[in-house]
């Protein structure tokens, strides 16, 4: 049999192309087999599904040696652009839809093929189990289906010969996984001829997956879940203001949703002996593809893990983050301290190129027949545990010893000692890891709750991102922690057969033997630097390129292009706050006595207000205010003009006051947005171009403590802030928001550069998370220190002698 | 108390060779002090004078000069009833550290005040002359002045602070013969007579410095307060020869044709700086004159401001009220008071020395003129070494073209943000590009002058006027250009390198490091101020 020669001529439909196997078939066909055409099947995109090729396949690094050939080698009649748009089609579908939705064109380009390749799948651990069951379980069902809806629309012969009505021999990509867990040989035969196979009916399998998802959207929507989801929302963020909110339960629910249906896949694939949801739905897809093939001839080829290329098209190639890598870049950065599994147990990793090989050597073949001359379903098995064993331990020993010489650095520069592991039984990697996060959380809500800001705050951002790192490798455990058990072996008889009727052309361009890997040299020197590579691990030591990426994002915030630097006051500019304000203006004309009783009161009444701070800024801002009722407006003037030394500038951060003016210098727009009052931050106004405040009613020269409008803050800061720059026609896309706490989180999302300033805990875990600029401005030091924000007494006989001295405020409503 | 013999009979200034009996030296380092040994055989030490007598009544002193006044008529002829009177007076930043009350402006406004009240004059005007410094609270106005003053002029806007941004408050009088502006504060300009009353601690004060400049603004003082007269100012502590003083000369030339009468008055004070008894007085007294008790005291002082948080220790000593008494009071035509004026400092503080020096050491004491009630920020460290310190001297410099300078300061990285807004950006941002004083004058003097966020800092708040850290720095602009390396004992180790130092942890390293430039054995010269001491060197 010579593959190459069997399949030129036949045009090739391939499902899941975008993928790692999908991409490797692809290229390997173009390369191999010269005159085969290639009818892709993906999904569209909002571009298209030709666009799409182009981008996700093409442009892969799979095809530089094609391209090489094709641009600069023996084959210069035409370019490898040429090429791909002579030999490849591309249409538009879903393998989730039935008639895997294609259109009239695309079923009748169905129709001219001679032969599908489907290997689409969800080959996520932890995708939803109704997901899962939709396109591993129902796919290949839907394609055996359309295929033979495709033969009967058919109206001449394909290239390869098929005739009206003879459907296109089907090969459905599988795993050997649907073996399930179990111990010794797992030979190649159908799912129902395995004598472990229990047998469920797949109808209701699907049925109920489909009622799975119902479900759980009803119990997402339950009064007591969206409260607990709410509560949650409010400890990420804060008092980050209602559509913020909303918008996060929303993201949570979903969340939340996911986790559901993983969980439901995972619970149902266990107690039917799966590893996982997805080994549990491919195993019922098989079964359901022979079901229901009808006269379609079908194909099963069951890979093992498959690991990046072992040759082809160049040694190491793998395209995204595939089973084993996460684990391994995760022991790499010293996070997984301990992983189960069994040290004499066999990994089973097979080369994608191997798989490739496999494949095409079945289609190369055709579909095996009955004595009767009947397509006869056949299954072929492409694994390395029963012809070349690699053996846990050994795996874990050559990763470690590379990872010994090759180390990854941690970001102080320091290489990260990879740990040894000594193999205990999952139940208790998976306490020790749950202890861990029990830890952190706990430390994590004891952190949000105080106060902190600055420095600290990061710590805490810190913490969380070490929550998330733990909290992966938990999954991994969870998820992986199966296949490292697993102690199959799969047989390779029918793949040997192949094997054997390949002559030595064949042999050479199309290697399927598992013996030919040497695993110390594939995992050191091809399966690991690519691994690195693809993971981005930091492999040398040293600033990635130069510039910190603070100093790049500073230089990005003062580019003359920003049009607009919009500032919050407290804690951004300035370390107080109106409570501070207030209580220098309502001492400053009080006597030593009356200081200290109003000192008293204020810090007795400190704790109800931080919370009802905490929980409305605005509703907090509405009662305090109240207390300026009766103060009159000429001597609050005054007196804030002097505030302006002995308060503002004193508790003001240089750095921060200099990042305005460094704003102005460049020709943006400045504008600070304060829930402050208007007279108290009056004394600044030089510094903005602009500035908007809260204010208070006047009545007869003297406030009423009633605010004339909604005080600037959370939701209502970001819509002036919008309703401000529409004034101005300015893009807030080019604009500069600074802020310290989540509540002005639609402020900072609302912009193109927020920076997050002295950030409290929440913000400083969000602005970790999502890269904004962090600054820490600091209070000169220097600066005379005060306890309390006490006014400075007046002499009776000072500038505003002749004004009656008594309290321009009581204190309390 | 038994008064201290050395009060009627002070002895002068004088130069101590160092030998092994010499004890270890008292050297100030801002809010604390050190003790150093200095190598015997090639140290030297200038003391200064001590205390000269005072006078015994200034009260009568006081109106003494105001009625024989030097080259003009005596004060009651020069007030009348109708006429329209401003005095002027010295600011914040004189005397060092700040007097015990009554301060001597407040003795001197009170007279003068009493004979504007005898003449009937009713428009009267007090103003602070603090040219571009910062303004002062009503609490440095009452120090300085009384109560008494304070609460007759003051709620009635009739005592203020000299405000050089006000657009309506100055008035431009003139171009002199090579076109330097002449500006003034607009009611003075504008007055029947200008008193000036002045309080000279320095021979850089008074004269007509006093009101060209502490009346003037940007425009004004930009003609001499730059890096090429200071570089020219050899030094600006000696009027004769600094470009600096001619500058303000040529200025006063203007005012006298243009501006107003102006009646000079100036005062002389003593070297009593830390008292002849009390916690301080082995301050000035030279070490091995200290008593058993003086040492006990010092010990225990230092131990104590080593056990205090720093923002204590700032306040123990920015409370401190020198005892300094009056030594000499005339008024009258400006040049001939302010000669008169020159004889009597001189007379405190000159002390002859024979010979340059290699190395140049003093410690830097907690005060400047710019930081009373305020932090002394690196600039203003920089300031007061290189500028203050190193241009006390008559004839040439003490130290040698070349030479080492080794001052004493922690020079903390600290600034007070009301005070000195435009130092922090100076310090963080202009001097982390270059210290170089004519590029730093040329790239970016203009701006910070300008700027609208200082100006309105400077009038409404307390702060210098954002141009004010380029004066300081160009005030060292003459010993950056003289001196071969500069060197700061104990100072903070970022914030010395910030101002182009070197930085050593004790003198000993310092001298060590100083021998790179000056080579081995230099010659050390220690100029032991303050109490005030200005080097003749011949």
């Amino acid at each position: 049999m010579v593959i190459s020669e069997n399949l030129s001529r036949k045009r090739i439909a391939i499902t899941g192309a975008t993928g790692f196997l999908g991409t490797a078939l692809v290229e390997r066909l173009l390369r191999a087999v010269p005159d085969s055409e290639l009818l892709l099947i993906v999904r569209p995109g909002r571009r298209g599904a030709l666009n799409r090729v182009e981008r996700d396949i093409f442009r892969n690094d799979a095809f530089g040696r094609l391209q090489e050939i094709y641009d600069h080698g023996t084959n210069n009649q035409e370019t490898f652009e040429e090429m791909c748009e002579r030999r490849v089609f591309a249409v538009g579908g879903d393998v989730g839809v039935d008639g895997l939705g294609l259109n009239e064109e695309g079923l009748a380009m169905l129709a001219s093929c001679d032969l599908v390749i489907h290997c689409a799948a969800t080959v996520s651990f932890d995708s939803a189990l109704d997901d899962a069951v939709e396109i591993n379980l129902c796919g290949p069902m839907r394609v055996a289906a359309t295929l033979r809806q495709a033969a009967s629309i058919r109206h001449e012969p394909t290239r390869g010969g098929l005739g009206v009505g003879q459907p296109a021999h089907l090969i459905a990509v599988s795993t050997c996984y649907v073996a399930g867990s179990r111990r010794g040989s797992a030979p190649e035969e159908l799912i129902n001829e395995s004598p472990f196979f229990v047998d469920v009916d797949w109808q209701s399998e699907v049925a109920s997956a489909r009622r799975a998802r119902i479900d759980a959207e009803q119990a997402s929507r339950t009064p007591a879940r969206l409260s607990e989801l709410a509560k949650q929302a409010r400890r990420n963020l804060g008092a980050a203001g209602g559509p913020a909110l909303t918008e996060k339960v929303e993201q949570l629910r979903l969340k939340w949703l996911g986790q559901q249906l993983t969980k439901a896949g995972r619970s149902r694939a266990a107690s039917l002996g799966f590893p996982d949801a997805y080994a549990y739905t491919k195993a019922l897809g098989e079964r359901a593809l022979i079901e229901t093939r009808g006269d379609v001839p079908v194909s099963i080829v069951r890979p093992s893990i498959i690991e990046s290329a072992f040759a082809e098209p160049f040694p190491g190639w793998i395209r995204g983050f595939r089973m084993a890598e996460p684990v391994i870049a995760a022991y790499a950065r010293g996070l997984l301290k301990e992983f189960p599994g069994i040290p004499e147990g066999v990994i089973d990793i097979i080369p994608v190129d191997l798989v490739v090989a496999t494949i095409l050597a079945v289609a190369a073949r055709g579909p095996r027949l009955d004595p009767n001359q009947q397509p006869d379903p056949d299954v072929v098995q492409i694994a390395s545990g029963a012809a070349n064993p690699l053996r846990y331990a050994q795996l874990v020993n050559l990763v470690r010893s590379w990872f010994i010489e090759n180390p990854v650095y941690d970001e102080r520069n320091q290489p990260i000692s990879v740990p040894e592991w000594s193999f205990p039984g999952r139940g208790r990697v998976v306490r020790q890891l749950g202890r861990a996060r029990k830890g952190l959380d706990l430390t994590e809500r004891a952190l949000h709750v105080l106060p902190l800001r600055g420095k600290h705050a990061e710590f805490s951002a810190e913490l969380d991102e070490r929550k998330e790192q733990l909290e992966r490798a938990n999954g991994y455990v969870e998820l992986y922690g199966a296949y490292a058990e697993c102690e199959a072996l799969y047989q390779l008889e029918r793949m040997y057969a192949l094997w054997g009727s390949l002559d030595a052309n064949d042999r050479r361009d199309f290697c399927m033997d598992p013996k030919v890997v040497d695993w110390p040299r594939y995992v050191q020197t091809i399966h690991l630097p690519s691994m690195v590579k693809q993971a981005r691990l930091k492999m040398l030591p040293g600033s990635k390129s130069g510039e910190s990426r603070s100093v790049r994002l500073r230089k990005q915030v003062l580019s003359p292009q920003r049009q607009l630097a919009v500032f919050d006051l407290e804690n951004t500019l300035i370390a107080s706050n109106v409570v501070a304000s207030y209580a220098w203006l309502a001492t400053r004309h009080l006597n030593k006595a009356e200081r200290v009783a109003f000192s008293v009161k204020i810090l007795r009444e400190a704790p109800t207000l931080l919370s009802l701070d905490r929980q409305d800024r605005s509703d907090f801002l509405r009662y305090f205010y109240r207390r300026f009722e009766g103060a009159p407006v000429d001597r609050m003037a005054h007196d804030s003009a002097e505030m302006l030394s002995d308060l503002l500038i004193t508790k003001s951060f240089p750095g921060g006051i200099r990042r305005v003016r460094e704003h102005r210098a460049l020709g943006h727009k400045t504008l600070l947005i304060t829930g402050a009052l208007d007279f108290a931050v009056e004394p600044l106004r030089p510094l903005f171009d602009d500035m908007i405040t809260a204010r208070m009613t006047v009545t007869n020269g003297r406030y009423d403590g009633q605010l004339s409008a909604a005080p600037p803050t959370g939701e209502a800061r970001y819509q002036t802030l919008v309703d401000y720059a529409e004034l101005h026609g300015l893009d807030l896309a080019e604009a500069v928001a600074y802020a310290d706490s989540s509540s002005d989180l639609p402020m900072l999302e609302a912009v193109g550069f927020p920076v997050a300033v002295n950030a409290e805990t929440k913000l400083a875990a969000i602005a970790r998370r999502r890269g904004w600029l962090i600054e820490h401005w600091s209070k000169s030091k220097g600066a005379p220190q005060r306890v309390l924000p006490i006014g400075p007494r007046l002499r009776p006989t000072g500038p505003t002698a002749g004004v009656e001295l008594r309290p321009a405020v009581e204190i309390g409503t | 108390m038994p008064l201290d013999p050395r009060r009627n009979a002070p002895r002068p200034g004088f130069v101590l060779e160092v030998d092994k009996s010499t004890p270890p030296l008292l050297f100030h380092h801002g809010e604390q002090f050190r003790l150093e040994k200095l190598p015997a055989g090639s140290s030297r030490v200038v003391y200064p004078a001590e205390p000269l007598a005072g006078l015994a009544d200034p009260g009568d002193a006081i109106r003494e000069a105001l009625l024989n006044p030097l080259n003009e008529d005596p004060l009651p002829s020069l007030l009348w009833a109708d006429m329209k009177l401003t005095i002027a007076f010295d600011d914040l930043s004189l005397p060092l550290p700040p007097m015990r009350q009554p301060d001597i402006r407040q003795r001197i406004i009170e007279q003068v005040l009493d004979f504007a009240a005898a003449a009937g004059v009713d428009d009267v005007h007090l103003i602070a002359a603090l040219a571009l410094h910062r303004r002062m609270t009503e609490a440095e106005l009452r120090q300085a002045l009384g109560d008494r003053v304070y609460d007759a002029f003051a709620p009635h806007g009739k005592l203020y602070n000299h405000d050089a941004e006000d657009p309506e408050g100055m008035v431009e009088l003139g171009l002199t013969g090579r076109q330097e502006q002449v500006t003034m504060n607009r009611r003075a300009a504008e007055s029947d007579l200008l008193i000036y009353v002045n309080l000279n601690i320095v021979s850089m004060d008074g004269g007509w410095k006093s009101t060209a400049t502490g009346l003037s603004d940007y425009r004004g003082v930009r003609h001499h307060h730059n890096v090429l007269t200071m570089q020219k100012s050899k030094s600006f502590m000696d009027r004769h020869k600094s470009e600096l003083h001619h500058s303000n000369w040529r200025q006063g030339e203007v005012i006298k044709a243009h501006g107003p009468r102006i009646f000079q008055i100036e005062t002389t004070i003593n070297n009593n700086t830390f008292g002849y008894d009390g916690p301080l007085a082995m301050l000035q007294k030279r070490e091995w004159e200290w008593s058993v008790r003086d040492r006990g005291t010092f010990i225990a002082m230092k131990n104590g401001l080593d056990l205090m948080p720093a923002a204590a220790r700032r306040k123990v000593f920015q409370s401190w009220r020198a005892p300094y008494e009056l030594t000499s009071v005339q008024a009258g035509e400006v040049e001939a008071v302010h000669h008169r004026t020159l004889e009597q400092v001189f007379a405190q503080h000159i002390v002859p020395v024979k010979g340059q020096t290699d190395v140049l050491t003093f410690g830097l004491p907690y005060i400047c003129p710019y930081n009373v009630n305020s932090v002394m920020n690196p600039i203003l460290v920089m300031c007061l070494g290189l500028g203050y310190f190193f241009n006390l001297y008559r004839g040439k410099p003490l130290v040698r073209e070349g030479g080492v300078v080794i001052m004493s300061h922690p020079t903390p990285w600290e600034f007070h943000p009301v005070h000195h807004p435009s130092y922090i950006d100076f310090f963080e941002h202009v001097l982390a590009d270059t210290n170089d004083p004519a590029e730093i004058e040329q790239r970016y003097e203009e701006q910070f002058a300008y700027d609208e966020w200082y100006i309105h800092l400077y009038r409404n708040s307390y702060a210098y006027h954002g141009v004010h850290p380029f004066y300081m720095w160009y005030w060292g602009a003459h010993a950056l250009q003289w001196l071969g390396r500069v060197i700061v004992v104990g100072g903070d180790p970022r914030a010395v390198r910030r101002l182009g130092f070197l930085r050593a942890s004790t003198m000993q390293d310092a001298l060590e490091m100083a021998t790179d430039v000056v080579g081995p054995d230099p010659s050390v010269t220690y100029l032991h101020n303050p109490p005030i001491l200005m080097a003749d060197v011949t």
